[in-house]
């Protein structure tokens, strides 16, 4: 299963994958742009989602072409479908190999989900069973990938809001069985560890500990919204619409403890705030990376010297 | 992989589009709830954000006919047609045709022409860079009387031309803050030419003539062949003039003589 045209030395694998400064980033949408090159905020790095940037020309390009000459990239997909039962789209892998030639990002990475079934795409991650034949296909799909690139990606742990009964192994064996298999890193979405858990009744601090940590090559925190599903308990939707809660900071500080700082997208693709509202957010996360308490902690340490 | 593999994906992106299919089976929940409600989740997930994709592209579409009708009508397209692409920034490409066929549009007999315009709009944003013919090129390869009605004029990838039976770019600018939308006659026959200049989109109302001299010259015709079904279309077509626009538009990016593909474009 080992892909044939990269060395398959894993302890090099997240160098490759990402290099990424260990800062908080910001996704980078279209209503930034102006701000962004006019003040050249103190960001570590900006994300963007591949597909919306699959377009011959025009301001999309215009303006990432300027802002990455002052800022490092993270190249994020969003419609590669690596655990679709096809095969993967071999244009899409094309447009990729081409915006990675044009960006030079830091990092490429996609998820651990389908989006595509036979010609239609769908535009959601949806989620896979973890069986023998899932992990095969899902590890040559990544080999497939990687060999085209010519670079290791880093994939993403789902959030999910169902399981399957064929499932033969856990969420976190499968992941790290395919790191183990392609040399691949893990971009470890801490929401969606936090928003899955919830929806499965698992501890979300045993999962994060089963996890390959040594392979984390990037963090993203995001919010989420809240439902309820048939038996009235919480059903969590990763909506990337809201600040990231409490409890997701906490998971994140837990996650800090066990690996080496790491760059930390705070994502929001949704009910999009003011560009200072994303930038207090960051703030904390490089806090955080930096080993500092949170700023309430600080607020609070003073409050009670006065 | 294996057929029983083959039918988990099958059954999912099934019921993911049709509402009436009932849950796929298979599915497990931690705390026994009935899984259908979880389904629904991605149901919702992949209906929405497709929707509000073509929501993206035709705004002026939705303002038209109101939200709740564009965001069915778009709902029945995205049942019917799902993207057959990654990248959406065209998944509208035949969603104006579609609007132009689905009956309950029918009393907004324009609708479907500014879907058109809007989609030209979109296509033109993200068209490919080119930089156009310096102005003292052409003006040198004009004054070359012999060649010129074989000339074939290539113009910038944003450029297009819809010809249409009712006031298409009124309607959209009325929407841009530009005049009344009460005041628009939408059953008067507009010319409009979409074209991107640096960064930024344009429309512009053509005379009939000189929009059918660029619908040609797109198409390949040679200057000869475009200015003769200009005139006929347009007994005031004025090649001259015509030519003058192009030049203050920038939409030249080069300019072939006959079929022996010599190239002008620096």
């Amino acid at each position: 299963m080992l892909s044939t045209h990269l060395p398959a030395t894993h302890s090099t694998a997240c160098v490759s994958a990402s290099s990424l400064p260990a800062r908080a980033g910001l996704g980078l949408k279209p209503v930034h742009f102006e701000h962004v090159l006019s003040t050249q905020p103190d960001v570590g790095f900006f994300e963007v989602h591949a597909e919306n940037y699959m377009v011959p020309g025009g301001p999309l390009h215009h303006h990432l072409g300027r802002i990455r000459e002052h800022y490092p990239l993270s190249l994020h997909g969003v419609g590669l479908s690596i655990g679709a039962e096809f095969a993967l789209d071999a244009s899409h892998l094309d447009a990729l190999a081409e915006l990675i030639a044009r960006y030079q990002p830091q990092s490429f990475s996609e998820h651990l989900a389908w989006s595509s079934h036979g010609e239609a795409f769908f535009n959601d991650l949806l989620p896979l069973p973890y069986t023998a034949a899932t992990l095969d296909r899902v590890c040559a799909h990544v080999d497939q990938v990687q060999t085209r690139l010519r670079r290791h990606m880093l994939l993403e742990n789902p959030a999910t809001y169902v399981e399957f009964e064929a499932s033969s192994m856990s969420e976190t064996e499968f992941i790290s069985e395919v790191v183990r298999r392609t040399g691949c890193g893990l971009l470890l979405d801490v929401n969606n560890i936090h928003v899955s858990c919830i929806n499965h009744g698992r501890d979300s601090r045993a999962y994060l500990r089963a996890l390959p940590l040594d392979r984390v090559g990037e963090i993203h925190l995001a919010g989420f919204a809240t439902q309820m599903d048939g038996a009235g308990d919480p059903l969590l939707i990763d909506s990337h619409d809201a600040p990231v809660a409490e409890a997701v900071w906490a998971l994140y500080a837990d996650a800090l403890a066990l690996t080496s700082p790491v760059a930390s997208l705070l994502e929001r693709d949704n009910a999009l705030p003011a560009f200072d509202v994303l930038l207090a957010e960051a703030a904390r996360a490089e806090r955080m990376l930096a080993g500092q308490p949170p700023q309430a902690l600080i607020h609070m340490a003073e409050e009670a010297h006065t | 992989m294996s057929a029983a593999m083959h039918s988990t994906q099958s059954g999912f992106a099934r019921a993911l589009l049709d509402p009436a299919q009932a849950c796929p089976g298979g599915l497990h929940t931690w705390n026994g709830s009935d899984p259908a409600r979880r389904f629904a989740v991605y149901r919702n997930n992949v209906t929405v954000s497709l929707v509000d994709a073509l929501a993206d592209t035709f705004p002026v579409c939705s303002a038209l006919v109101g939200e709740p009708f564009f965001r069915a009508m778009a709902r029945v397209f995205v049942a019917e047609r799902p993207p057959q692409s990654r990248v959406l920034a065209f998944y509208g490409r035949d969603f104006p045709a579609f609007v132009e066929d689905f009956p309950p549009a029918a009393s907004v007999p324009y609708l479907a022409d500014v879907a058109r315009l809007e989609m030209m709009r979109q296509e033109a944003c993200h068209a490919a860079d080119v930089e156009p013919l310096a102005a003292e090129v052409i003006a040198g390869l004009l004054a070359a009387p012999a060649q010129l009605p074989a000339l074939r004029i290539h113009a910038h990838p944003s450029v297009a031309v819809l010809n249409s039976r009712y006031a298409v770019h009124s309607l959209w600018a009325a929407h841009q803050g530009e005049g009344e939308l009460a005041a628009v006659a939408p059953m008067l026959a507009q010319a409009v030419m979409v074209l991107r200049v640096g960064l930024d989109v344009h429309s512009i109302v053509l005379a009939r003539g000189i929009g059918v001299f660029i619908e040609q010259f797109i198409q390949g015709a040679e200057l000869v062949v475009a200015q003769q079904a200009a005139t006929a279309s347009d007994p005031d077509f004025d090649l001259v003039t015509a030519l003058g626009s192009l030049l203050h538009w920038q939409i030249i990016t080069a300019l072939r003589t006959g079929d022996d593909d010599h190239e002008h474009t620096d």
